[in-house]
C-alpha cells in the first residue's frame, strides 16, 4: 500500500501536490498532458526529487529518508535502463546484488527468470545485440527478480511499435502483476491504461489525483483529461 | 557519497601538498636569499620576450594552416591531423635533437647551404629556443583553432556560397569573427607553456643572452649550490607562469582534446585558382616542418641501437618504471578528484569548482619550481638522489593531471546523467557503481590519460635534473648527458629509444582503453 501525504514539490515554477493511497498488488496507470507531472511523481516516490513537504509511506514505513537504493522500489526508465557493457545476465544480476557476487542458486534465478521473460538463449549478450523489446525484456527481467514490492515504469515502452507495446504491458501483467507486485505506470496512451491498468491517477493542472477505476474515469473524464483526449 | 568525498578530499590534500606546499617553501625561503643580479633581470626579461615571440609565431603560422586544413580534403589528412598531436607526446629532448639534425650547424639545411658556398646555421640562442617552441606549438595551435574553423556551422558557408561571397568576405563574415575569439586563448596558453619549457633551454639556451628563470634556478643548483637564490628565482617564476595561468584562464583558453577533427568543410568561395596552391603550400611546409626532424632520429637512430652502452638501456628501465608509475599514480588522483566534483556538481556547487581547480593548481607550478621546494625540504632529511625517482613520479603525475581530468570529467558527467539514476536505484554504490558502472564507461578516457601521463613522464627533462646523480638517471636525462659530452651517435641511438617507448607506451595504454571497450 503506498500512501502520498500532504505531498508538494516544486521544482522552478512547477508544483504537483499528491493526498492519496493506492492500494495493493496491480497495474495502476498514470496519465496526464506532457509535463503535468507524471515522471516528477514517480522520481518522489523513487527518491529521485525530494518532496518540499509532506511523506511518502509504503506499507506504513515513511521511505522520506531513505535513498534511491534504500526504498522497496524497482524504477524502469523509458531508456538507460541496461548498462551496455554488462550482458543480459549482468544488468539483471544487479538486481539481485549490486556488486555481482551471486550465488551459484542466485545465478540460476537470474537465469530462470530470463528464460521467463522469453530470453532464453539470449543471456550472454549485451544490450546492442538485443532489439528495443529485448532491452525491454532485460529491465522487465531485473525489476521481477528485486525483492521489491513496487515497481515504477516511467514510460519504458514508448520507443516501441503498437504491437510490441502491447505484447510488453501483457508481460508486465504476466509476470509482475502475477507476482503480487504493486506496478506503477506512466503513460501519455489511455489505450495502456485500458489494456492493463484497474485504476489510473489524473496528473493535471498540479495534483496527481487519487486512482479511480480506469473505465470509468476514461469514460467519464473530467475537464482536465478530456481536453486532453481530444 | 561520504567514501566519495573522503577519496576526493584525500587526492586532493596530496595534490595541494604536492605543489602549494613546495611554493610556500620556496616563497620563505626566498626571503632569507639576495637580491636580483643583473642576470636575473636578464633571464625574467629573456624568458618573457621568448615566450611572447614563440606564442605569436606559432599562432600566425598555424592560422593558414588550420585554414587549408579545414577547407581541403586529401588522401593522407586524417594522417596529418593525428600526427599534430604527436609533439605532444614527442619527448622534448629528442624533438630538439630531430630539429638539431635539420637546422644545426651540421645539420641538413647547413649543409645544403654549405654546397652553396654559404655560413651554416647557428641553432643555439633565441632563434632556436623560438624554433624549438615553434616546433611544439604550432601543431597545438593548428590543432585548437582548425578545431573552431570546423565548429562553424556548414549552413553559414552554404549561405554564403549562395550570397556569393568571395573569400575575403567569407574571412570578415565568418572566420574573423571566429579567430578573434579564439586565438588570443590559443596564444595565451602557448605563452604560458614557453614560460616553463626548461628542457629546451637547457639544451639550445644558456649563456648570459638566452638563459631562462628556470635554466637559472638549474645552474644556482648545479654550479653555485645556492638553494638562496634558486629559491628567490623559483618564486620569480611561480609569479610568471602564475599570472600567465591566470591571464589565460580569463582569456578562456579552448579545450585541448577536441573531437572531430575528421571532416574538412566543403568550401566554394576557395574552390580554386591561388588559394588552392596556397593551401597546399601551407599544408606542405607545416608536414615538412614535422616530418623532417622526426624522420632525421630514426634515420640516425636506427644503426646506433644495438650499441647502445648499457647505462642507456639501464636508464631506459629506470624510465619506464616512472612512466608507468607516474601513469598509475594520475589515475588516483584523477578519479577520485573527478568523482568528488561530479558528486558536488548538483549541490554544492562551489565545492565542486573548488575540487576541480586542485586539479587544474600545477598549470601555474612550473615542476623546476616544485622540484626547487621539495629539494629544499627534502635536502636535510634525506639523500636527493635516493628520492629522485619517486619524487619524478609524483611531479610528473601532477604535470599530467590537468589533461586526466579534462578527459575524464566530462566524461563521468555523461555516465552519471545517463546510468546514475538506474545505478541508484539499484543501490550501487562505492566499489560496486566504481567496477560496474564507473571504470567500463571510461575506458577510454581512463586509458587515454594514462598514456598521456606515460608519455609525457617518459620523457620529461626537469625534476630529474635536480634531483638525479650518476646512478639514478632517466633515460632522457641520460640522453642530455651523452648530449653534453658530444657522444653524438650515441645520442642518436638514445633518442631514437627514448622516442619509441614514449609512442609505445602511450599507443598500448590508449588503445588498452580502446581495445574490446563497451559498446
Amino acid at each position: 500500500m503506498l500512501r502520498f501525504e500532504g505531498v508538494e514539490v516544486r521544482q522552478g515554477s512547477h508544483r504537483l501536490a499528491a493526498d492519496f493511497e493506492v492500494g495493493g498488488a496491480g497495474v495502476t496507470a498514470v496519465i496526464g498532458p506532457s509535463g503535468a507531472g507524471k515522471s516528477t511523481l514517480l522520481s518522489v516516490i523513487a527518491g529521485f526529487v525530494a518532496a518540499a513537504s509532506g511523506r511518502v509511506f509504503w506499507a506504513d514505513a515513511d521511505l522520506t529518508p531513505l535513498s534511491p537504493g534504500q526504498r522497496p522500489v524497482s524504477v524502469v526508465f523509458q531508456d538507460n535502463n541496461l548498462f551496455p557493457h554488462l550482458d543480459a545476465r549482468a544488468n539483471v544480476a544487479l538486481g539481485v546484488a549490486p556488486n555481482l557476487r551471486l550465488s551459484d542458486a542466485q545465478w540460476a534465478r537470474v537465469d530462470a527468470v530470463l528464460a521467463r521473460v522469453g530470453l532464453d538463449g539470449k543471456e550472454t549478450r549485451k544490450p546492442a545485440a538485443l532489439s528495443g523489446g529485448e532491452q525491454s525484456r532485460v529491465a522487465l527481467a531485473r525489476a521481477l527478480v528485486r525483492d521489491r514490492r513496487l515497481v515504477l515504469l516511467d514510460e519504458p515502452f514508448a520507443a516501441l511499435g503498437p504491437a510490441l507495446k502491447g505484447e510488453m504491458l501483457d508481460l508486465v501483467r504476466g509476470t509482475l502483476v502475477a507476482d503480487g507486485k504493486t506496478v506503477l505506470l506512466v503513460t501519455h496512451d489511455p489505450g495502456d491504461a485500458r489494456r492493463v491498468a484497474e485504476r489510473t491517477i489524473l496528473v493535471a493542472d498540479g495534483r496527481a489525483h487519487a486512482p479511480m477505476g480506469t473505465g470509468h474515469l476514461l469514460d467519464n473524464p473530467p475537464p482536465a483529461l478530456a481536453a486532453y483526449l481530444a | 557519497m561520504t567514501k566519495t568525498l573522503v577519496g576526493g578530499g584525500l587526492a586532493a590534500a596530496f595534490v595541494v601538498l604536492l605543489t602549494l606546499g613546495p611554493l610556500a617553501v620556496v616563497a620563505l625561503w626566498a626571503e632569507a636569499g639576495a637580491g636580483l643580479g643583473a642576470g636575473d633581470w636578464a633571464a625574467i626579461r629573456f624568458t618573457l620576450w621568448q615566450a611572447v615571440l614563440s606564442a605569436v609565431i606559432s599562432v600566425a603560422l598555424a592560422i593558414p594552416v588550420a585554414r587549408a586544413l579545414a577547407r581541403r580534403s586529401f588522401p593522407g589528412r586524417g594522417v596529418l591531423v593525428l600526427l599534430l598531436g604527436a609533439p605532444f607526446i614527442v619527448p622534448v629532448i629528442v624533438a630538439v635533437l630531430g630539429l638539431l639534425a635539420v637546422f644545426g650547424r651540421t645539420g641538413l639545411v647547413s649543409q645544403g647551404l654549405g654546397a652553396l658556398g654559404l655560413d651554416p646555421l647557428s641553432i643555439y640562442g633565441l632563434h632556436g629556443v623560438v624554433l624549438a617552441h615553434v616546433f611544439f606549438n604550432l601543431p597545438l595551435a593548428t590543432r585548437l583553432i582548425l578545431q573552431e574553423w570546423l565548429a562553424i556551422p556548414a549552413e553559414r558557408f552554404r549561405l554564403a556560397a549562395t550570397l556569393g561571397m568571395g573569400p575575403w568576405d567569407v574571412f570578415r563574415q565568418l572566420e574573423w569573427p571566429m579567430l578573434r575569439a579564439v586565438v588570443p586563448g590559443v596564444a595565451m596558453l602557448i605563452f604560458l607553456i614557453c614560460t616553463t619549457s626548461f628542457a629546451v633551454a637547457l639544451t639550445l639556451g644558456g649563456g648570459p643572452r638566452a638563459t631562462t628563470i628556470e635554466l637559472a634556478i638549474y645552474q644556482a643548483f648545479l654550479f653555485e649550490f645556492d638553494l638562496g637564490k634558486a629559491a628567490v628565482l623559483a618564486t620569480i617564476q611561480f609569479a610568471v607562469t602564475g599570472a600567465a595561468a591566470a591571464l589565460a584562464a580569463w582569456v578562456a583558453v579552448p579545450a585541448a582534446m577536441g573531437a572531430g577533427l575528421d571532416r574538412p568543410l566543403q568550401r566554394w568561395d576557395a574552390a580554386r585558382g591561388p588559394a588552392r596552391v596556397l593551401d597546399a603550400g601551407w599544408i606542405g611546409l607545416a608536414a615538412l616542418f614535422l616530418l623532417v626532424p622526426l624522420s632525421m632520429i630514426v634515420i640516425r637512430g636506427v644503426p646506433q641501437l644495438l650499441g647502445l652502452p648499457v647505462q642507456v638501456f639501464e636508464a631506459a628501465g629506470r624510465s619506464v618504471v616512472v612512466a608507468v608509475a607516474s601513469a598509475v599514480l594520475v589515475l588516483c588522483l584523477a578519479l577520485p578528484l573527478a568523482s568528488a566534483a561530479q558528486a558536488l556538481r548538483g549541490t554544492r556547487a562551489v565545492a565542486a569548482g573548488v575540487m576541480e581547480s586542485v586539479g587544474y593548481l600545477s598549470i601555474a607550478a612550473s615542476p623546476l619550481v616544485i622540484g626547487t621546494g621539495l629539494f629544499i625540504v627534502l635536502f636535510p632529511l634525506a639523500d636527493p638522489a635516493a628520492l629522485a625517482l619517486p619524487v619524478t613520479i609524483a611531479v610528473n603525475a601532477a604535470m599530467s593531471l590537468p589533461f586526466a581530468l579534462r578527459a575524464i570529467l566530462p566524461e563521468l558527467a555523461v555516465v552519471e546523467a545517463q546510468y546514475g539514476r538506474t545505478a541508484d536505484a539499484l543501490g550501487m554504490t562505492g566499489w560496486a557503481r566504481l567496477r560496474w558502472l564507473v571504470l567500463p564507461r571510461l575506458r577510454r578516457p581512463l586509458g587515454f590519460s594514462a598514456g598521456l601521463a606515460a608519455a609525457l613522464s617518459m620523457g620529461d627533462l626537469g625534476v630529474i635534473a635536480l634531483f638525479a646523480d650518476s646512478e639514478n638517471a632517466t633515460l632522457p636525462l641520460q640522453l642530455y648527458r651523452l648530449m653534453a659530452a658530444y657522444r653524438t651517435e650515441d645520442a642518436a641511438g638514445a633518442a631514437l629509444l627514448l622516442l619509441a617507448l614514449s609512442l609505445v607506451l602511450f599507443w598500448a595504454l590508449d588503445r588498452g582503453g580502446r581495445m574490446h571497450a563497451a559498446v
